[in-house]
């Protein structure tokens, strides 16, 4: 009796509605709490790129007293205002912002700059985070370099991803790998090098740190993950040859038009 | 109409809730009937979080979570199901509760979800959560199919932990996220991570070794 065309029908109908219903009502139950999540991971993956920050740190907190932000273009110069003319606040901007600047070709897109102020001055900036985007093996992936005051000096770097496999690709989130980029440096002169990491890798740890010490400019790979190790190179190069490029050399009072 | 009134009665004089034959539901997916070894089911997911220990652990609360629930869910309405289309029924209860697991641990377990990502979606291609929906809460009451749920759960688990226990320390030389040998370690042992065992062939060689060693144990042979 239950087989009639017409019982399907209408079962399918109610159990897609009763499924509908619960899951709509699930994620407007936890979207504020999953927004909340992303956007405190940024401000933490921000903050943890140049100091350690244990479970219990106020990342709001720090956050709002040491990081100063502002977008600049390709060009290096600041971009104060959006298309409509209202000022830009950083913070404010879709979490996506970055991912989103990334479907544009790399001249055209805005990038965001993080400063963090010293401790006891808040007019002297101590590190620059810049955040870069990018594709691994599976999926994206993203990332925040933060540079010595020098903006030379890798101080560290905060990797995630979406997909990558667990265990090869998607070290690349994992402190270890990340350690590995501390102390290298992006330019040779006045050359932008930018960082590449290998492939193979020498044992981990610090006998991978020692492999590369000798080299400012490469880092020790991941054993079976050499797709996302490309796909990391690739980010970096084309963040900082050029993306972020002028906007250092601005800073560091270089010749703009000469590096053009 | 006539079965559901049956049903009814019946569970009126039901059996204690760990009765002997409730307790073999929950007990016997663990060895002598698991769903990986013996069955050789979610082989896929076996092979693929279980380079660590941390993602295998959580990848096997989900998929006792969903097991169990859609047992539940599924045991409930089973004779209202069409049985023409009621493969699709079971499928869009098991998705429901695995985007509801996705989103709570994107919600409360941020970090977890970002260390599972696609796998925990992926539950809802596991055989062993089909399987049991087919083959036991179709045709039995919901709380036997609870536990049914849950033991297969807990089988695949505890699979998922024994081989991501040997991957995980003969491939980095750490368990659950510390490091046991090799360079930078608690023992300080002198220890090279084995390459093979951080890929899936790694843990399929794994999987096979403990087949056979249970397999030797319980003398179980293969129907012909």
């Amino acid at each position: 009796m239950q087989q009639s065309n017409g019982y399907i029908i209408g079962y399918t109908a109610g159990l897609t509605v009763v499924c509908a219903l619960v899951l709509a009502f699930v994620s407007l139950l936890l979207k504020d709490r999953q927004d909340a999540n992303v956007q405190r991971e940024m401000k933490q993956n921000i903050l943890s790129t140049v100091m350690t920050l244990d479970d219990k740190a106020d990342v709001e907190a720090l956050y709002t007293k040491r990081v100063k932000s502002y977008l600049v273009d390709a060009n290096g110069d600041k971009v104060e205002k959006d298309a409509s003319g209202a000022a830009i606040v950083v913070e404010k901007l879709p979490t996506s912002f970055v991912a989103d600047e990334y479907k544009k070709s790399v001249n055209e897109r805005k990038f965001p700059v993080y400063e963090i102020v010293n401790e006891n001055d808040p007019n002297k900036t101590d590190y620059f985070v810049l955040p870069v985007y990018g594709y691994g093996l599976w999926n994206n992936i993203s990332g925040y370099i933060s540079l010595e005051g020098d903006l030379n000096t890798v101080k560290g770097v905060k990797f995630s991803h979406v997909g990558e496999t667990p265990g090869l690709g998607a070290r690349i989130a994992d402190a270890e790998i990340q350690g590995r980029y501390a102390g290298k440096k992006l330019f040779e002169g006045p050359e932008m090098v930018a960082i590449m990491m290998q492939k193979g890798e020498n044992g981990g740890g610090s006998a991978s740190i020692a492999a590369f010490k000798d080299n400012p400019h490469a880092v020790d790979g991941m054993s079976g993950a050499t797709i996302t190790g490309k796909g990391v190179n690739n980010m970096l190069a084309e963040y900082f040859k050029q993306g972020y490029k002028n906007f250092l050399l601005n800073k560091k009072g270089g010749n703009k038009a000469a590096s053009l | 109409m006539s079965t559901q009134v049956a049903d009814a009665k019946v569970e009126k004089v039901s059996e204690p809730l760990f009765s002997k034959k409730n307790r073999k539901l929950l007990v016997d997916p663990l060895d002598g009937n698991n769903p990986v070894t013996v069955q050789v089911l979610g082989i896929c997911s076996a092979l693929a979080v279980t380079v660590q220990m941390k993602p295998a652990l959580f990848m096997a609360l989900g998929l006792t979570f969903v097991t169990a629930f859609s047992n539940l869910f599924i045991s409930f309405i089973r004779n209202t199901i069409p049985s023409r289309i009621r493969i699709i029924v079971q499928l869009a209860v098991v998705s429901l509760w695995v985007i509801l697991v996705d989103q709570l641990l994107k919600a409360y377990m941020y970090d977890i979800s970002k260390q599972l990502s696609v796998f925990v979606g992926l539950i809802i291609t596991n055989c062993i959560v089909m399987g049991r929906l087919e083959a036991f809460a179709m045709a039995n009451k919901p709380w036997p199919s609870l536990l049914d749920g849950l033991g297969n759960g807990f089988g695949y688990g505890i699979i998922l932990l024994a081989v991501a226990f040997f991957r995980e320390l003969l491939g980095s030389g750490s368990l659950y996220g510390y490091k046991i040998i090799g360079a930078d370690s608690l023992t300080g042992l002198p220890y090279q991570g084995n390459g093979l065992m951080m890929l899936p062939a790694g843990a399929c060689i794994i999987v096979g070794l403990l087949i056979w060693a249970q397999r030797a144990r319980n003398g179980y042979a293969e129907d012909h």
